[in-house]
């Protein structure tokens, strides 16, 4: 399902089994220094091509793992809107993401559920690839708005169980 | 035709009752520093605050660096009306108790997941892999806020035997707090320490 402009996917919209739009992009090295930096990470594997190819014998410099994880956010929320609030994300990553690398989001939701709070969730299975190789597999649980009148957001307390 | 024993005998060479007789190597030792880590266990340990209050320049920064146009970042109707002020992006969570790259007078700068490196040094497993990672977000952090985390050992496995050698898994949660003392997140990672062969 396609959002418009600032519209949120509700739970009633999405259904086990659905499948993400793919999102592509091209690594550049401005980004991947954008991404440490912003998160703070200043060692010299994001930013110093030499010592990322004699110290830890990658191609160049890579994407830092907070990096990935902001890419992973935008991707669910490419997808959910802006009243979809992240919970909870797992993560497993195998091999580096260097600039001039396409990487690639593909989705797929594996459960969409209330909790006891009413709260309704989503469960995605997300892998991202480059070079034709899954690079890092995640699974993360989203809360999507049951309604017009809900939002995610207001949830505190007991009453947000991520 | 000789005559079979009833009970069978084995027999062992003296190289064998030498090699019992030889003191455990510490490469087989794995019990090294074990009561040491196991005592560390559900205790709160290397409390870190961050140096810095949350500014909203890093959120622009991250959303540019992965072209986040999500208008709960950029969007003032948006944010009143679905965050009720701005947030961070959530996936920021760790940089706001990470210290910066230089300050006046600071000599060392603490690591993050330092339980992580003592567990490695105490328990003389020179090699770790993370080998799973988990993030679970509370409430949103805000410009001003000021974010706190501690570490905890949850848990620490009898010896194992992997492709890549023999040591221990270890799981160590990052409780984070803002300056009230409310939950902002939890990372959480799986290691195993070892020592290859």
């Amino acid at each position: 399902m396609a959002l418009k402009d600032h519209d949120s996917l509700l739970a009633g919209d999405v259904s086990t089994g659905e499948e993400l739009p793919e999102l592509r992009h091209e690594v550049s090295a401005t980004s991947v220094i954008l991404g440490a930096l912003a998160s703070r990470d200043w060692r010299p594997m994001h930013h110093d091509r030499d010592f990322a190819q004699q110290r830890n014998g990658t191609r160049d410099i890579f994407m830092n793992t907070p990096n990935q994880a902001a890419w992973l956010e935008r991707y669910i929320t490419d997808w959910a809107g802006p009243r979809a609030r992240l919970g909870r994300y797992k993560f497993r990553m195998g091999d580096s993401i260097c600039p001039g690398d396409t990487i690639v989001f593909t989705g797929r939701v594996e459960d969409v559920a209330p909790d006891d709070t009413g709260c309704h969730w989503a469960t995605l299975n997300i892998e991202l690839s480059a070079n034709d190789q899954v690079k890092t597999r995640f699974s993360a649980r989203v809360a999507l708005p049951a309604d017009d009148n809900d939002n995610p957001w207001a949830r505190r307390g007991d009453d947000w169980r991520p | 035709m000789p005559k079979k024993s009833s009970t069978a005998t084995r027999w062992y060479s003296l190289e064998f009752f030498i090699e019992l007789l030889k003191p455990v190597s510490a490469a087989d030792d794995f019990t090294i520093g074990l009561d040491q880590a196991l005592s560390w266990l559900d205790q709160e340990r290397h409390a870190v605050t961050g140096e810095f209050d949350v500014e909203r320049g890093y959120f622009f920064t991250t959303c540019a660096s992965v072209q986040n146009g999500n208008p709960i970042y950029w969007d003032d109707a948006a944010i009143a009306d679905i965050t009720g002020g701005p947030t961070a992006p959530l996936t920021m969570l760790s940089a706001w108790f990470r210290p910066h790259y230089w300050m006046p007078g600071r000599e060392t700068i603490p690591l993050p997941w330092e339980t992580h490196f003592e567990l490695k040094d105490t328990l003389a497993l020179p090699e770790a892999v993370a080998t799973d990672s988990e993030v679970a977000f509370g409430a949103p952090i805000r410009p001003g806020d000021r974010v706190s985390c501690v570490e905890t050992l949850r848990s620490l496995s009898e010896v194992k035997t992997t492709k890549l050698g023999r040591g221990r898994f270890w799981v160590i949660d990052c409780v984070c707090r803002n300056q009230d003392g409310e939950w902002v997140g939890t990372e959480t990672m799986t290691a195993f320490g070892y020592r290859k062969g």
